[in-house]
């Protein structure tokens, strides 16, 4: 498998992680193709053996790092931004709109140990090198971001419990 | 919450599965006798599954030509190639060839292909500009059309977006390789830009087809009609949306 085959195979899960971290599929498609193209410009950087996984997602944080960045440069403040959706009624499903909407509310930071984790079954030490924080701020923004989702997709409200599915 | 609670990090470690056995003993007995963190527990590990559940098929869609070129080194080598030989700055017909060479898609007559790069490059310097996107607002659109217009020494028009959700911020001057070039700028109301750019064309070349150029960050939808070229660029929204606001400019300009 040469290594641009190790890229390739990766893409399935580059695009998976950034469709949740941005949400609108052809914006999560862009973050991808830049880290592939920023990827492929320092490939020397790269030292065979270690995981290749790990390097790529690092750079897709720098790279979304820098675009959240400048697109908040002329951000127009948002109000509606700040609005927590509250489900209607009795129906408490988990929609992939709802699920989305409620992501749109986590912080970058917290969103993105809580997809690495989940998503890319990550462990929490894989995620602090990857992010390039200490495994202490790894735990506390996953705390963080399970506890806004949750207050996000239900309200926050203790009573109304959340069917599990299995 | 009783004393007894478990450290918030062995709390979130037995939600995803990666507590040590022995330790889930004790987060077990505790959950027993708390039904609010039991609750809670329960909350994050259905996020765990309704978050998997909702991006896993992604893994399954095919990937997109673009994701696959982007890991081709050739394409990387022909614009380092190409920029080695001042071929941006040039233009000149033997970094064309080169680009030719290794580009496998059919490719648009030589003479359109500084047009993407210099708009791209324009949108590049202006759009990110907070305080001075523009030299005349929209405010004076109809001084501003008339001042590029007899610049130009042609008839220039800004096309209304409003109905796509793109309102003129203004325009500007710009120096082109052959001359003056007009300059629109356009936002949406999230802040997004679009910048289309207008430039004379020496000669009559007809009326090509719309193509489509990746510079950069800065995707392009640029045409030619007669004697003028235009270029529709953006940095920010994907290439469908790119091309509809880009019909509906030439719709405008085409009644």
């Amino acid at each position: 498998m040469t290594e641009r085959d190790q890229v390739v195979a990766l893409i399935p899960r580059l695009r998976r992680y950034a469709r949740a971290l941005v949400g609108e599929p052809g914006a999560a498609d862009d973050l991808v193709q830049d880290t592939l193209e920023r990827s492929l410009g320092k490939f020397h950087l790269w030292k065979p053996g270690t995981d290749l996984r790990a390097w790529l997602f690092t750079i897709m944080h720098n790279v979304h790092v820098n675009q959240v960045r400048r697109r908040r440069e002329f951000a127009v403040l948002n109000d509606e931004a700040l609005e927590i959706p509250v489900p209607d009624g009795q129906d408490a499903a988990l929609t992939l709109r709802d699920l989305q909407r409620g992501l749109e509310h986590l912080p970058t930071d917290q969103l993105e140990v809580l997809l690495l984790v989940v998503l890319e079954d990550m462990s929490y030490q894989e995620v602090a090198t990857a992010l390039g924080v200490p495994i202490g701020t790894v735990m506390s923004r996953l705390s963080r971001a399970r506890g806004k989702l949750r207050v996000a997709m239900d309200g926050g409200a203790a009573s109304t419990r959340l069917q599990i599915v299995k | 919450m009783s004393d007894t609670r478990i450290p918030e990090a062995d709390l979130q470690a037995y939600i995803d599965g990666r507590l040590a056995a022995a330790r889930r003993g004790e987060v077990e007995v505790e959950l027993a006798a708390d039904s609010t963190l039991a609750e809670q527990v329960a909350a994050y590990r259905t996020q765990n599954d309704a978050l998997r559940a909702a991006f896993h098929p992604v893994l399954d869609e095919p990937i997109p030509d673009r994701l696959l070129d982007a890991t081709r080194p050739s394409r990387r080598r022909a614009w380092a190639i190409a920029a080695a030989l001042g071929w941006i700055v040039l233009g000149g017909v033997a970094g064309w060839s080169i680009n030719e060479a290794y580009r496998p898609a059919p490719s648009p007559p030589r003479v359109d292909v500084p047009l993407a790069q210099r708009a791209a490059i324009a949108h590049a310097v202006y759009s990110p500009e907070v305080r001075h996107p523009v030299e005349v607002g929209a405010d004076q659109e109809a001084h501003l059309v008339a001042w590029l217009s007899k610049r130009l020494g042609a008839p220039v028009r800004a096309p209304k977006l409003e109905s796509i959700g793109y309102r003129l911020v203004g325009g500007r001057l710009l120096p082109g390789e052959s001359g003056p070039v007009a300059h629109f700028m356009y936002q949406s109301e999230k802040g997004g830009r679009v910048t289309l750019y207008v430039r004379t064309e020496g000669s009559d070349h007809g009326e090509t087809a719309f193509r489509y150029a990746d510079e950069g960050k800065v995707r392009v939808f640029y045409w030619i009609d007669r004697t003028l070229g235009y270029a529709l660029s953006s940095a920010d929204i994907s290439r469908e949306q790119l091309y509809t606001l880009a019909n509906a400019v030439y719709r405008q300009l085409n009644p």
